[in-house]
């Protein structure tokens, strides 16, 4: 067993920074005749292919890579910390801010943990609306992966083409929520607000153009030789590896492994969806695209499901005690102003216990680990990123291979800094 | 709404509710406390277990190492929990693995020969929590600079920071 902690906390019991790689390569420098001496370069933290202030070291041996080492926690702004201090309902903001490609599932990873240590029951139209914004938020983060992802490579256009799909489906969460980016729209007992009687036809319309959309990104990629050499081959990563390394979401359906929580453990009701789950055996970062390709057209297929069956009824559960009451009704009513004072000021208890929720993020298996003590504040909020996990692949997929593969390798991952650094 | 009475506390209860559960089955042996609560199953293991607690369900068919993180628990004791969560792709089910700390001795034994995705979230709990990860590849601060002071996620570290 280990000694105790008050001697190995202490300011020499931490390496002062000097990382991994540089170690390995000063062993190397040693043991090698000096015509094998290896490199060490900085790549980052404020690099436009890293996709945020990630740093890697990466040591190379003329142009292949022989060691990588990512430096995490430029961005970290203690939001798990934050969430302690904040009631139950004023989390909720904070969520939207972790990933900040995917608000809306960040929102409804964290609601569906605090509603089911509440006890919620959470009516369908709720259920059905969150569905369809998660998987406009998934066609909307996959929009800038692809983007960036090509740009990075070099392909420029797809960016610009990209992002004009992006800026309607922003416009459609402005329209519903008030926010393009920080929607804050799902809340802890269903939504914030009933959407725009015209939104809908908007969706449609959005959702009718788009899988043309999808075959003009593919004109411009797929048969491209580029394209292909850049990324075939590329970055693999066998199913052992991918389950070792704690991938999720598409590079783990990309290496062979079928699951995706939607469909195996579902949650806000999709297993009332048809949809196929896109995997390959490839492995490569070509797998990776087309596996996300694919999964474009699947979400238009779940939106559409989602539109077509949309119940009427209510969007918040029947809890006058949890959820803030109507504004009019708040207003009018003694008994809501009531419920309203007390909710704003105090916030609600919820039981003592500790759940876990998961739901399927774009980027890979998003779970939010809730502590409660009986307070109306959170004891403790742990969210489990997919970027984080997938972070420790990186070497794995990038050794052996080209320095410039790297920047593919980033890409295919589709990392983003705010949920991995928190 | 939740109802506290439907929970099911204490090893001998779980094991008798569930028997045919696979991570029941596996760790007949080895938990000490157990609880079945808003359909999730915590398993309590003694720290020096987790090696083989890890390696007996990963067994019974929980492949998948989802995230490792603590609670701090101050000002009780023991004051720290350190919970796993482990899924399995084939069972689609999970569960919880927790394993208990008293603050004058916080060190548990890393994960990693198991499950090497347990690396950045052990060297997450060292950095924000100041528990010590045994037999760890790499135990330095992953969030924090190397040089900073406290542990920010214990509870007796003010949420503004020290000033």
């Amino acid at each position: 067993m280990t000694p105790p902690v008050a001697e190995l906390t202490g300011a020499a019991a931490i390496d002062p920074g000097i990382d991994d790689v540089i170690s390995n390569s000063a062993r190397n420098r040693q043991n090698s005749p000096s015509q094998d001496q290896t490199m060490i370069i900085n790549l980052g933290p404020q690099h436009p292919s890293t996709h945020g202030v990630l740093r890697l070291v990466v040591e190379v041996d003329g142009e292949t890579i022989v060691g990588l080492a990512p430096d995490i926690g430029y961005l970290h702004t203690g939001i798990e910390k934050t969430c302690e201090a904040k009631f139950y309902q004023q989390v909720v903001p904070l969520t939207d801010r972790i990933d900040y490609l995917c608000p809306m599932t960040n929102n409804l990873a964290y609601c569906l943990a605090v509603e089911k240590l509440l006890g919620l029951e959470i009516p369908e139209r709720a259920q059905y609306l969150r569905v369809l914004f998660n998987e406009l938020t998934r066609i909307q983060s996959h929009l800038v992966w692809l983007g960036t992802h090509a740009m990075d490579i070099g392909a420029l256009t797809v960016f610009l083409y990209c992002f004009r799909e992006r800026e309607q489906l922003l416009r459609i969460f402005e329209a519903v929520s008030g926010q393009r980016m920080m929607t804050s729209y799902v809340r802890i007992g269903g939504l914030s607000l009933e959407p725009p009687l015209d939104l809908y036809g908007k969706i449609r319309e959005f959702l009718k153009d788009f899988p043309s959309k999808v075959d003009e990104y593919e004109g411009l990629l797929q048969n491209n030789p580029i394209w292909m050499n850049r990324l075939k081959g590329v970055g693999y990563l066998s199913p052992e590896d991918a389950i070792a390394l704690g991938v999720t979401g598409p590079p783990l359906r990309a290496s062979g492994i079928d699951f995706d929580v939607r469909r195996d453990m579902p949650y806000s009701g999709y297993e009332k969806f048809q949809f196929n789950v896109p995997t390959s055996t490839i492995g490569d970062v070509w797998a990776r695209y087309i596996v996300r390709m694919q999964e474009f057209r699947e979400s238009v297929k779940i939106c559409l499901q989602a539109l077509d069956g949309l119940p009427e009824g209510r969007i918040v559960a029947d809890a006058p005690k949890i959820i803030l009451p109507d504004r009019e009704q708040m207003k009018t009513q003694m008994e809501s102003l009531i419920h309203h004072f007390k909710i704003v000021t105090e916030g609600f208890g919820v039981p003592a216990g500790e759940v876990c929720s998961s739901v399927e993020a774009p980027h890979g298996m998003m779970n939010y680990y809730v502590v409660s003590d009986g307070t109306a504040k959170p004891y403790r909020v742990h969210m489990r990123n997919p970027g984080f996990a997938t972070l420790q692949a990186l070497e794995t997929m990038c050794k052996g291979r080209l320095l410039a593969d790297v920047v593919a390798v980033i890409g295919s991952i589709d990392i983003v800094l705010g949920e991995i650094d928190r | 709404m939740y109802e506290p009475s439907s929970a099911i506390k204490g090893k001998q209860a779980v094991f008798e509710t569930y028997p045919e559960n696979a991570a029941v089955k596996a760790l007949a042996d080895l938990a000490t406390d157990a609880k079945f609560d808003r359909a999730e199953l915590t398993i309590t293991i003694d720290r020096a277990n987790i090696i083989a607690a890890g390696k007996a369900v990963q067994q019974a068919g929980y492949n998948f190492l989802e995230d490792v993180t603590a609670v701090d628990w101050y000002p009780s004791e023991p004051r720290f929990q350190v919970t796993y969560h482990i899924l399995s792709h084939s069972l689609k089910e999970r569960v919880r693995l927790i394993v208990r700390l008293d603050s004058n001795d916080a060190a548990v034994d890393s994960i990693t020969p198991i499950w090497p995705s347990a690396n950045f979230y052990e060297r997450e709990i060292f950095d924000l929590f100041g528990i010590h990860i045994g037999g760890h590849p790499n135990l330095r601060r992953i969030m924090m600079p190397e040089d900073w002071e406290g542990h920010p996620l214990r509870k007796d570290y003010p949420v503004e920071g020290y000033r």
